[in-house]
């Protein structure tokens, strides 16, 4: 068999060890005015963001912050679709808010494609990845995934008080990924370090983020060797194998594809997983009317991902320009809240109400335009089966204790610790 | 009442063979498809109103046949 020399080497190598992009100060501390000082990375954010974006979308809309070099935080659905559709003014060189900006020649691929990548490249990088992630695909991986939420709830049996978010939520989709990349389940607790560098410690030094992703591109590399000496029937081994324009992937396509896959499809859904946990442990009309009817799960759980929809993406501006009434610049970041569009009263009635049987709900929490979520099919089975089996077998859980209740900072949000009281209080 | 997906809008978010899989179905990326010539039989009113009434794209067009 031909060596695949794509990956002998470290494709790295000989690569500028210093950082081409363009830094920023650093700026951390509380938040003295949302209109001009936002910042989603400060724990009031992390707390509770909705009534800040409530605010601003009344008297804003868009609010600024020269934190991260400058950026704006449109709050109103229709600022934040017209931006989602708008790929000519607006970049996904990066989507990931830092004090690091990556230079400009990264475009269309970006260092994680497709969800980095800007037309035309974008739809060719993407169409490599849809059919393993229809709803027709994801529905073969269903039964395990259900069998192993049942595994974590046979864990927890006896005990009073549990952690859903750590105990359960999070492993389900560290679980579900591993599986289609074909890494072993054993490294969960190595993908759930590289998520938290990657998503969280966005106020680090530039410096040591490049560190951590490294550690990250690292352990993909190995990966990848392994899939070339045994390979296999999973999505590494696909990504190895696949070709783009009459030849196989420039190597650091195949781990920024994988890197992709592994941290944008495990804190997501844990989030949502956990989010959804959390409402019904604190409403018990919606938790016994769930229980009661099993059959509106599936609209309850569109509920959910509307009004705790997790991921926050974000886009550089490419040219300054007058926009909706505010004066960008290019180069500023623009945040893109899919949850503040999915709570504008302008867009949804009783936005601000968690209606679990609310038929017409066309909430943007997996994106609109042509970044929409690769894996919202996954996503969306993932959050049936946990919350399924989750109800089946605990059906009574309060919160333990409200205050204890701890969130992820940054652009994907949900709870990280949630401690929860089993059964009859 | 006919219903017709708008191929330029469509994401594939697949709502529409979600809340509606008698009318709507997936191709091989995931994007969705009007099954048969997109009649709606009696019945699946309803099911087509609420297909058109929660596509994230709008993509979905309802209307009575003429």
């Amino acid at each position: 068999m031909a060596v695949d020399e794509r990956f002998t080497q470290d494709y790295r190598d000989g690569q500028d060890e210093e950082l081409v992009g363009t830094r920023s100060e650093i700026v951390t501390g509380p938040v003295a005015d949302w209109t001009t000082d936002f910042s989603h990375l400060e724990p009031e954010w992390a707390a509770d963001p909705y009534p800040i974006q409530d605010e601003l979308r009344q008297g804003c809309p868009i609010a600024r912050t020269e934190r991260f070099g400058g950026g704006w935080l449109p709050t109103r659905y229709e600022d934040v679709a017209a931006i989602a559709y708008d790929t000519e003014h607006f970049s996904s060189r990066a989507i990931v808010m830092s004090n690091y900006r990556p230079p400009l020649d990264l475009a269309p691929v970006g260092g994680v494609p497709p969800i980095s990548s800007d037309p035309p490249f974008h739809r060719d990088a993407r169409r490599l990845l849809l059919p393993a992630f229809t709803k027709s695909a994801v529905a073969k991986r269903e039964a395990a995934t259900r069998a192993y939420c049942h595994t974590l709830i046979d864990a927890l049996e006896g005990r009073r008080d549990v952690d859903a978010a750590r105990e359960y939520a999070q492993h389900i989709p560290v679980r579900v990924i591993a599986d289609m990349l074909g890494f072993p389940p054993e490294d969960g607790p190595r993908f759930r370090a590289f998520i938290e560098h990657s998503l969280e410690g966005v106020n680090l030094p530039p410096e040591e983020r490049m560190a951590h992703m490294g550690e990250l591109f690292d352990y993909l590399l190995e990966q990848i060797r392994d899939h070339l000496d045994n390979p296999r029937d999973d999505l590494t081994t696909y990504l190895i194998e696949a070709e783009l324009y009459g030849q196989k992937l420039q190597p650091a396509h195949v781990s920024g594809t994988m890197a992709l896959l592994l941290i944008a499809g495990i804190d997501t859904t844990w989030s949502a997983i956990g989010a959804s946990l959390w409402h019904l442990a604190k409403t018990p009309a919606d938790r016994e009317r769930l229980v009661a009817e099993p059959e509106l799960l599936p609209t309850a759980m569109e509920e959910f991902l509307r009004a705790y929809a997790p991921v926050t993406m974000a886009r550089l501006v490419k040219q300054d320009m007058h926009w909706h009434g505010v004066d960008m610049k290019a180069d500023d970041w623009v945040l893109l809240s899919f949850p503040a569009a999915n709570r504008d009263p302008a867009h949804v009635e009783r936005a601000d109400e968690v209606v679990i049987d609310r038929e017409v709900n066309r909430h943007v929490a997996f994106g609109l335009g042509i970044h929409r979520c690769v894996g919202s099919h996954l996503a969306r089975m993932e959050l049936r089966v946990a919350l399924e089996v989750w109800l089946e077998r605990i059906p009574e859980f309060t919160l333990a204790d409200p205050a204890a209740v701890t969130w992820a900072t940054g652009q994907v949000r949900g709870p990280r610790t949630l401690p929860l009281r089993v059964g009859r209080t | 009442m006919k219903v017709q997906i708008n191929p330029e809008r469509c994401q594939g978010h697949g709502r529409c063979y979600d809340l509606a899989p008698g009318l709507f179905g997936e191709d091989d990326e995931g994007y969705g498809q009007v099954l048969g010539h997109g009649v709606v039989p009696p019945g699946e009113e309803e099911a087509a109103r609420l297909a058109v009434a929660n596509c994230p794209e709008r993509a979905i067009d309802a209307h009575e046949e003429t």
